[in-house]
């Protein structure tokens, strides 16, 4: 009887956290999707803008969903409206960071690969010192530099050129590019590479036999870092460049600002969108990677 | 020759990267310092003339306003970044259906360059058309969300673009952290008779203290770097409300001609980020010495 009673009382207990719990699970819930339409509403926004007509953008709210699937302001953005003076638009742009891209992030990380290789394999005296003389590049503001930067561009007769954005972006990406693959290397052991040593392999037989093969994992992170980095670089670029031979954030910077008599907040939309889209894209298909790269070593620049 | 280029060649495939960071990087920066013990104008000149460029900048109530807005701007997006970041970590913790669809919508604004994002912000806060609008036609007819034009809110709405921004990323660093920690400790405190809330709030948070840490060090140095979403957002405007150090910097170089009063404040801007970074870089290196 007594044991009855006692095990009516558990259940009733376990029925109340029962409830408290499915409650709880609720609340998680809702604060998990109240934020994730936080986050998603500004990208929402974006998209239905500019789908939109300026009248129906007039007429409705930011929420509104738009009559159809408009993409003239999408036409706009990327190509123009065809006539000479005072047409921007971002089709030219968008090649002058294709261009700028590509070869940076090779030479970064090639040079990373390298460095990070002879840092961890092929230590010498006073190597770690020479890892936190590159570390530190990552941390300064580019502020400190950019005075100096400017005027050695010119001297080197490439300022405003898209081989001066190359060849900055390949400098400041060599302290990212060199922590992503020493600290990668530094878990690759190192009795693999003394017997290759043994056996009489050289340096470069052993980087491509030996660590090349594996570093499939790292080279993704690092370009995938290196190319969010640079696709989105605004400082440099507007800084080291401007009229034609501007990247793409630059160009939608000016073309946001211009002050033309009617402002146009849907091709805005489509061009931000345009200018985007890359990253974004490269994000969703691997985003294991790009978050590997912004924890690793949890230094983000 | 062969046997000496075959021992030394690390160190020549090491060559280019340390010759490149210590001309760009460290040579730079020891320029710009030159540079701003100078009188220098349009163009740099060599003659020393001391601290006045110093002087100069803090005098100067651009300047001032710039570490004021830094400030205000650095607090709020510290605490809102650290304290969202941990809330959506803490609770995609919780065995959540459909974890990796919202850690993705949590993180892609950082894949976004702040000129993007800036422009949707830009488009969303702007009072004819934005916000206010959809409140108004909502049947809200007094409500004003003027924040982008208002001298005294614009930082706020460049606060609010920035915890969008990067929030998410807090959030990953949190939830790598208490992914790592050993689900014994957790079922230990558990069996004696520990509720979640007190899991977390006793055992696991005070674990993060490392997370903590870097979060910290990473979020002060991008607000100190903030310069894009500036640009995009308001320009530094209305007036120079919203104008911040980064901003004040490339200004004074490229449009107002004051190269030495630039890297002066450039320098201080190094400085402030030297001040947060090497105690970091030092107790990191220490904690991969101990390992």
């Amino acid at each position: 009887m007594q044991d009855n009673l006692k095990s009516s009382s558990y259940q009733q207990l376990e029925q109340k956290s029962k409830y408290t719990n499915m409650f709880l699970r609720w609340f998680l819930y809702f604060v998990l999707i109240l934020f994730a339409s936080y986050f998603i509403f500004p990208l929402y926004v974006m998209v239905v803008t500019s789908l939109k007509t300026m009248e129906e953008i007039r007429q409705g709210t930011l929420l509104s969903w738009p009559s159809g699937l408009n993409f003239d302001s999408w036409a706009v953005a990327w190509g123009g409206r065809g006539y000479g003076a005072g047409d921007t638009f971002l089709k030219p742009y968008f090649w002058n960071s294709i261009k700028m891209v590509v070869p940076a992030v090779f030479f970064s990380t090639l040079i990373g690969a390298m460095t990070g290789y002879v840092l961890t394999k092929w230590r010498f005296k006073g190597d770690s010192w020479v890892f936190l003389f590159l570390l530190f590049g990552c941390f300064i503001p580019f502020q400190a530099i950019l005075l100096p930067m400017a005027r050695t561009l010119g001297a080197l007769g490439i300022s405003n050129s898209i081989v001066g954005l190359v060849l900055v972006h390949t400098v400041y990406g060599i302290p990212f590019t060199t922590l992503f693959f020493r600290n990668y290397y530094v878990s690759v052991p190192t009795e693999l590479v003394k017997a290759a040593r043994i056996d009489g392999a050289g340096f470069f037989k052993i980087f491509f036999k030996i660590l090349l093969p594996i570093s499939a994992p790292i080279i993704v992170v690092t370009v995938i870092w290196q190319f969010t980095q640079i696709w989105n670089d605004f400082l440099f670029g507007s800084t080291f460049s401007f009229g034609e031979a501007a990247p793409i954030q630059v160009a939608l910077n000016n073309m946001v600002l211009s002050s033309t008599s009617v402002k146009e907040y849907n091709v805005d939309m489509a061009s931000a969108i345009i200018a985007g889209v890359p990253t974004l894209i490269v994000y969703v298909l691997a985003g294991k990677y790009f978050i590997r790269g912004l924890t690793s070593g949890a230094v983000k620049g | 020759m062969f046997k000496w280029l075959e021992k030394n060649l690390p160190k020549i495939v090491m060559a280019p990267a340390v010759g490149l960071i210590g001309w760009f990087v460290y040579g730079f920066v020891l320029w710009t310092l030159y540079i701003s013990f100078t009188n220098s104008k349009i163009l740099p000149k060599y003659e020393l003339w001391g601290f006045g460029q110093y002087e100069k900048l803090w005098a100067s109530r651009k300047w001032l306003i710039s570490v004021d807005n830094l400030l205000i701007f650095t607090a709020l997006f510290l605490i809102f970044c650290i304290v969202i970041g941990i809330i959506l970590a803490i609770f995609l913790d919780q065995k959540i259906r459909a974890e990796g669809v919202l850690r993705t919508i949590y993180l892609y604004p950082m894949a976004l360059s702040f000129i993007v994002t800036g422009t949707a912000w830009k488009w969303i806060l702007n009072p004819t058309l934005g916000i206010q609008k959809m409140f108004i036609d909502w049947g809200f007819e007094n409500f004003t969300f003027d924040w982008l034009v208002n001298r005294e809110m614009a930082i706020y709405t460049i606060v609010i673009a920035g915890v969008w921004q990067s929030a998410g990323f807090v959030m990953a660093l949190f939830l790598a952290g208490l992914r790592s920690v050993e689900d014994e400790i957790v079922k230990a405190a558990k069996i004696d008779g520990a509720g979640l809330f007190t899991v977390y709030w006793r055992i696991l948070l005070p674990m993060m203290r490392p997370v903590f840490f870097t979060s910290f060090v990473i979020l002060v140095h991008i607000s100190i770097k903030s310069y894009d979403l500036i640009v995009a957002l308001t320009q530094g405007g209305p007036g120079i409300s919203t104008t911040m150090p980064a901003l004040f910097m490339t200004q004074a170089a490229f449009h107002k001609s004051q190269v030495g009063l630039s890297a002066a404040s450039a320098m201080m801007m190094f400085m402030a980020v030297a001040a947060v970074i090497i105690p970091y870089l030092y107790s990191e290196l220490r904690r991969e010495n101990a390992r």
